[in-house]
């Protein structure tokens, strides 16, 4: 399957992704965006970090919600037709009920179609909140996603369907899930961020594989580099994948992060920083 | 009466399965005529809600009795709504597990277990 870009609406949207967590998606996305002057947009709505270092002074909140059918008990002749529709099991029938698990509903109305009865109308239900602020001259955005929810598509899909005619850095979720797919559509280019581990190259390939589909220009970035010629150089290599910098592997960088600091504001990283932002421009 | 119980294969003499949405099959027992049937779970190859298209299953069966390990929040709510009496059985032959229903030896389940219960097994 091919996912055209959308170029025709945006101007260079830049996706950061890694397959892999915990490799430095927010750091690479947080400081890049500092360093490009770039507007931030958080989509990891399952655990959303980047805010807790951009520390934008939130100016609006939006309450993110989705569809999830109600039934008119008065009007149900429990011919359990709406139950048998659902392929994802949102409905059953049990003695003199229809029961409704609300969570597992993909809001595909399919249910309400079948009901001869007109018996099923669709209510709204809160899942999430999206919050938007200005930190250091640059928008940003994030989407939280409600503990316990476990569709977090609805939230991303709101979130960029916010995006005006600018350049965004989009902080991508981990993995190469429905998440990260849903948020890849609206990239021109993407940065895979990986780490020299065996964990890290095997899913960087499912990244590539992912991005690849796509059509979009993409690069690898190397977090928490040994400064060797690791297997994750090798890797590019071989497979004629740009590599766009590398950050080296340091404590001072663990510390600063622990504590929310943003790399880009101290030395040697203002400098890694600027030179990947410049390498990026030119290759992307 | 007629009993359904999660087993791990279709063949007379299998065990029990203490998995109940993600059990490969049931067996289904009319205890007056001594009647077996066996039936894949509907729930075994289902993307989310396993527990719930297995009880959709067995509610539509006109099962009066279940037999398994342990059921999730939403099995247990529409067995319960259904009034489908569910006991809790260890992995032993489904006949033996017949057998202890009819001695009165297996415990009724009286509260949901855990959720996803069944995806690591």
């Amino acid at each position: 399957m091919v996912y055209p870009a959308r170029q025709e609406e945006f101007k260079l949207n830049i996706a950061v992704l890694s397959g892999k967590g915990g490799t430095g998606k927010t750091t690479v996305s947080t400081n890049l965006a500092l360093a490009m002057n770039r507007n931030y947009v958080d989509c990891d709505v399952e655990e959303p970090n980047g805010f807790l270092f951009l520390k934008p002074e939130v100016t609006a909140r939006q309450v993110v919600t989705v569809g999830v059918p109600d039934i008119d008990k008065a009007k149900c002749t429990l011919c359990g037709a709406c139950a048998k529709v659902c392929r994802f099991h949102a409905l059953a029938k049990a003695g003199s009920d229809i029961v409704i698990f609300e969570k597992l509903c993909h809001d595909c109305s399919a249910c309400k179609l079948v009901c001869k009865e007109d018996a099923l109308s669709y209510r709204r239900r809160n899942i999430g909140i999206i919050e938007q602020g200005i930190s250091r001259g640059i928008e940003c955005s994030a989407g939280i996603l409600n503990v316990g929810e476990p569709m977090a598509v609805p939230v991303i899909k709101e979130l960029l369907s916010k995006l005006q005619n600018k350049d965004y850095l989009i902080d991508c979720p981990p993995g190469t899930s429905c998440n990260v797919v849903n948020t890849l559509k609206y990239a021109n280019a993407a940065l895979l961020v990986t780490e020299p581990s065996q964990f890290g190259l095997h899913d960087l390939k499912l990244a590539i594989e992912l991005v690849k589909l796509y059509h979009i220009p993409f690069g690898v970035i190397i977090n928490k580099d040994d400064g060797d010629e690791n297997f994750i150089k090798e890797y590019c290599k071989e497979n004629q994948i740009k590599l766009l910098g590398v950050i080296p592997y340091s404590q001072e960088a663990a510390k600063a992060y622990s504590i929310g600091c943003i790399l880009y504001d101290k030395q040697p990283y203002t400098q890694i920083f600027d030179h990947i932002s410049m390498v990026i421009k030119e290759a992307l | 009466m007629i009993v359904a119980i999660s087993a791990v294969g279709k063949n007379k003499n299998d065990n029990l399965d203490g998995r109940f949405g993600r059990c490969e099959c049931f067996h289904i027992i009319d205890t007056e005529k001594s009647n077996l049937r066996i039936m894949s779970n509907k729930g075994a190859a289902s993307g989310g809600g396993a527990g719930i298209a297995a009880a959709s299953q067995l509610i539509e069966e006109g099962v009066d009795v279940i037999i398994t390990g342990s059921l999730g929040p939403n099995a247990y709510e529409l067995v319960e709504k259904s009034g489908i009496k569910a006991y809790s059985c260890d992995m032993v032959p489904v006949q033996e597990a017949v057998k202890m229903l009819e001695k009165n030896l297996l415990t009724p389940i009286k509260k949901a277990g855990v959720a996803h219960h069944g995806i690591s097994g």
